[in-house]
C-alpha cells in the first residue's frame, strides 16, 4: 500500500516537474504591462524561426548574405596568396552566385564577383569556387579563382623591394600604438605594416570561415618585427578580428614572414582568450 | 624623438610664413665617414635645392621640398651613402597634428564644432546644448530617461511648431563602437538647421512634420570606448550571476525577443537581455514612442556594411509592406549614391545581413510604424568600425541624401 502510494506521488511528482519545465519560456514571457496580443503571435513565429535552418541553394540572390559571404571567402585567399604592404585586395561585388550541396562532404559556391584592389584602386571580374567542408572536425574552405590574372599581377615590386631592404638590416618595427587607432589614423610609415598584418591575418580568416561568419580584420594591436630568418622579414603580431555574424571580436596572436619573393608565410597562430570574463568583479553574495 | 622634430617644425612654420610643405620629404641621412659627410655637406651649398638641414649630428635630417627629391636621391645613391624616408609627405603629418591640437580645444558654436573628427561624449552633450541656445525656436532637447550608470538619454526636437505632428524619429549611438553613427548624428543635426529655409525638401518636412533625434543612445558605451575598449558594443549593464557586462540594445526589443539571431549568454555580443525591455536605453525609446503616438518613420542607424535595411530580423515573413518600403530604399540608396559613388545594397534584414531578434524596427514595424528602416554606414570592412574621421562627413552628407528620400515619402504618403 505505502509503496503503490509512494509510487503515486512519485508520478505525480514527475508530472508536476514536467508541467512546470515547460511553461518556463522566453516566448511566454510578458514583459511589458501594456503589451497586448503579441506573445501569442510569438509563438507561431518561433517555430518558422526554425526552419531557416535550411541552408540557400541553386541560383543565389548576390545581395544576399550567403553569396556575400561566400565572396568574402574569396577576398581572405586573394590576400593571403597574393597580398603584400602595398598590394590588398577587397570584395566590390557579387553579381551573380549558385549554391549546390556535394553529396555527404559539403556545399559548393559558384561565383562571379569583382575584386578591387584597394591601394591602386583597380578593379576587375573575377570567377571562384569556394567549397565548405561539411563534417564534425571544421575543416577550412577550399578555393579556386579564375580569370582574375590582371589584378593579380599588378606591380608594386619597387616599392615592396625598397621596404624589405630597409627592414632587412637597418630598420625595426615596433609599435604599441594600434593600427589603426581609434580615430582611424595609420601613421604614414606604418601603413605597410597595418596593409602586412591585414594579408596575415587572412590566414586566420580563410581558415575559421564557414557559411555562418563573415570576417574582418578589425584592428592591429600591436606588431613587432623581430630577427630577419633566411632573407625573410619575421614579425610578431596581435590582431583583433570580427565576426559580422556573432559581432564578436576573436584575438589572434600570429608569427609570420615576409618577403618580396615568397609572400607572407604564417608560421604560427594562436588564439587569445575571450576577455569578456575579466570585465567584471564576482558579485559577492 | 618623431614628435619633437615635428612640433620644432610646426614651431617654424607658425613663426616664419604660411609655408606649403606638400610633398616635401624628410631624410635620414647615415653617412659611413667624414668623407660621405663632406659629401652630404656640398648639398648644401647647392642653393636651388632649397635644402633645410634639422641636424649635423650624424645621422643627419634634412627637409628635401619635392622638386629636388629625385636630384638628392640620385646623388646619395650614386655615392652610395645610406638614407632612409622619415617622413614621406611633411604637410600631411603637420596637417594631422594640427587636426589633433583643434579637436582637444572645445568649441565655442556651433559653427566652429569640427564636425571632421570624432568627439567624447561630453563634448557632444555640449553641442547639444549650444545647438539649443543658437535656435531656440527650433531645437529644444528632452531627457527620455536615464542609462544603467545615469547618464541623461537626449533627444533632441525639431519643429516649427504645431502640437504633437506627425513625426520622424532618427536614432544613432546604439551600438557603441559604431563611432561614425554618433558622428553623424551630429553633423545631421546641423544639416537640419542650415537646411530650414534653404533646401525646399527638408524645408517642406520640418514645416509639417518633427524630428527628434537621438545622437546617443548608449552612452555608457560610448564612454567606455572611449576610455577603456573601443571595440566595445553593448550597455554596462551587471548582469546578474555573471562575471560579463552588458546587453546588445539591439536584441532587447518586444520583437521575436529571444529567439534566434540573439544569445541568452551574458558573455557574448549579441546578448539579448533578462527579458524585452529591460535595458533603460531601450525601454526610455518605447515608453517615448508610446507616449507620442504619431511617430510616422523610425530610423535607426548603425555601421559598418553599407546597407539600408527594412523588416523584419527575426522572421522570414515578409513584411506587409514589403514592396513599398523595398522600393523607397532603393530610390534612397540611390540618391546616397550620387555624391560619392558609394554602393549601398538593400532588403530585408534577415536575408541581406543576418537573422538577429528583439530589434529596434521589427518592434517599431509591429507598432504600425510603417516607414522603420536600419542604416548600415560606412565601410565594408577595410577599416571597419574605425573609420578614419575625414570620411565622417562625406559618410554623413551621402546617408543625408537617403534620409531626406525616406522622409519626404513619409511627408507624402500620410497614413
Amino acid at each position: 500500500m505505502g509503496l503503490r502510494r509512494a509510487i503515486v506521488l512519485f508520478a505525480l511528482m514527475e508530472v508536476t516537474w514536467s508541467l512546470s519545465v515547460t511553461t518556463i519560456g522566453p516566448e511566454t514571457v510578458s514583459t511589458d504591462a501594456s503589451a497586448h496580443p503579441e506573445p501569442a503571435e510569438e509563438n507561431t513565429e518561433q517555430k518558422e524561426a526554425a526552419e531557416e535552418d535550411v541552408m540557400a541553394t541553386g541560383e543565389l540572390n548576390p545581395n544576399h548574405y550567403p553569396a556575400q559571404r561566400a565572396a568574402k571567402v574569396v577576398q581572405h585567399y586573394l590576400n593571403l596568396r597574393h597580398g603584400s604592404p602595398y598590394k590588398l585586395f577587397g570584395l566590390k561585388e557579387v553579381h551573380s552566385g549558385n549554391a549546390e550541396e556535394v553529396a555527404d562532404s559539403g556545399r559548393k559556391y559558384q561565383l562571379e564577383i569583382s575584386v578591387h584592389e584597394i591601394i591602386s584602386n583597380t578593379k576587375e571580374k573575377c570567377s571562384a569556387e569556394v567549397f565548405f567542408p561539411s563534417g564534425a572536425k571544421q575543416l577550412s574552405p577550399q578555393v579556386q579563382v579564375s580569370s582574375c590574372e590582371e589584378i593579380l599581377k599588378l606591380d608594386a615590386k619597387s616599392e615592396e623591394e625598397a621596404l624589405y631592404q630597409q627592414y632587412k638590416t637597418n630598420k625595426t618595427v615596433c609599435t604599441e600604438k594600434r593600427l589603426p587607432d581609434s580615430y582611424g589614423h595609420v601613421d604614414p610609415e606604418m601603413t605597410p605594416f597595418w596593409h602586412l598584418s591585414i594579408v596575415a591575418s587572412s590566414f586566420i580568416m580563410l581558415k575559421e570561415s564557414t557559411e555562418n561568419t563573415l570576417y574582418n580584420m578589425a584592428q592591429v594591436a600591436n606588431i613587432t618585427q623581430l630577427a630577419t630568418e633566411n632573407d625573410q622579414l619575421k614579425f610578431d603580431c596581435h590582431v583583433l578580428l570580427h565576426d559580422m555574424v556573432s559581432q564578436e571580436i576573436p584575438q589572434w596572436k600570429l608569427l609570420f614572414t615576409w618577403s618580396p619573393a615568397e609572400g607572407v608565410k604564417v608560421l604560427h597562430t594562436e588564439q587569445l582568450p575571450h576577455i569578456h570574463q575579466s570585465e567584471k568583479q564576482a558579485k559577492p553574495n | 624623438m618623431m614628435k619633437k622634430l615635428v612640433a620644432f617644425a610646426a614651431l617654424l612654420v607658425a613663426v616664419l610664413s604660411k609655408e606649403d610643405f606638400r610633398g616635401h620629404q624628410v631624410f635620414r641621412i647615415v653617412p659611413k665617414d667624414d668623407v660621405q659627410l663632406a659629401l652630404v655637406r656640398v648639398m648644401e651649398d647647392i642653393l636651388d635645392l632649397e635644402l633645410d638641414f634639422w641636424s649635423w649630428v650624424t645621422p643627419v635630417d634634412v627637409r628635401v621640398p619635392s622638386h629636388s627629391l629625385q636630384v638628392v636621391k640620385s646623388y646619395m645613391e650614386r655615392h652610395s651613402i645610406k638614407y632612409f624616408t622619415m617622413i614621406k609627405d611633411l604637410q600631411a603629418l603637420l596637417d594631422e597634428e594640427r587636426r589633433q591640437m583643434k579637436s582637444a580645444a572645445p568649441a565655442g558654436n556651433t559653427d566652429s564644432f569640427d564636425y571632421t573628427n570624432y568627439h567624447t561624449l561630453s563634448q557632444i552633450y555640449s553641442f547639444q546644448d549650444m545647438l539649443v541656445v543658437e535656435n531656440p525656436k527650433l531645437v529644444s532637447k528632452t531627457v527620455i530617461g536615464h542609462s544603467v550608470e545615469g547618464r541623461p538619454l537626449n533627444v533632441l526636437k525639431f519643429s516649427t511648431g504645431g502640437s504633437n505632428r506627425p513625426a520622424i524619429w532618427i536614432d544613432t549611438g546604439i551600438h557603441a563602437r559604431e563611432w561614425v553613427t554618433q558622428a553623424s548624428g551630429i553633423v545631421f543635426a546641423k544639416k537640419i538647421l542650415t537646411e530650414y529655409g534653404t533646401d525646399s525638401v527638408l524645408t517642406e518636412i520640418l514645416n509639417r512634420m518633427d524630428i527628434f533625434l537621438e545622437m546617443v543612445v548608449n552612452p555608457d558605451g560610448y564612454h567606455f570606448t572611449h576610455t577603456n575598449n573601443r571595440m566595445w558594443r553593448k550597455n554596462r549593464k551587471q548582469n546578474e550571476d555573471s562575471s560579463c557586462v552588458g546587453v546588445d540594445l539591439n536584441r532587447n526589443w518586444n520583437a521575436g525577443f529571444g529567439g534566434r539571431g540573439s544569445s541568452n549568454n551574458p558573455c557574448t555580443e549579441t546578448y539579448h537581455g533578462t527579458r524585452a525591455h529591460s535595458e533603460p536605453e531601450v525601454k526610455s525609446i518605447v515608453k517615448f514612442v508610446r507616449s507620442h503616438g504619431n511617430i510616422k518613420a523610425f530610423i535607426s542607424i548603425h555601421s559598418y556594411s553599407q546597407m539600408l535595411l527594412y523588416p523584419y530580423g527575426y522572421t522570414r515573413n515578409p513584411a506587409k509592406d514589403q514592396a513599398e518600403l523595398d522600393q523607397v530604399a532603393q530610390k534612397a540608396v540611390t540618391a546616397l549614391a550620387s555624391l560619392y559613388g558609394t554602393n549601398y545594397r538593400y532588403g530585408s534584414i534577415i536575408k541581406t545581413i543576418y537573422q538577429s531578434s528583439g530589434g529596434s524596427i521589427d518592434w517599431t514595424y509591429k507598432k504600425g510604424i510603417k516607414y522603420s528602416y536600419t542604416f548600415e554606414l560606412r565601410d565594408t570592412g577595410h577599416f571597419g568600425f574605425i573609420l578614419p574621421a575625414n570620411q565622417i562627413v562625406p559618410t554623413a552628407n551621402e546617408t543625408w541624401l537617403a534620409l531626406k528620400v525616406i522622409m519626404d515619402h513619409t511627408l507624402k504618403n500620410p497614413y
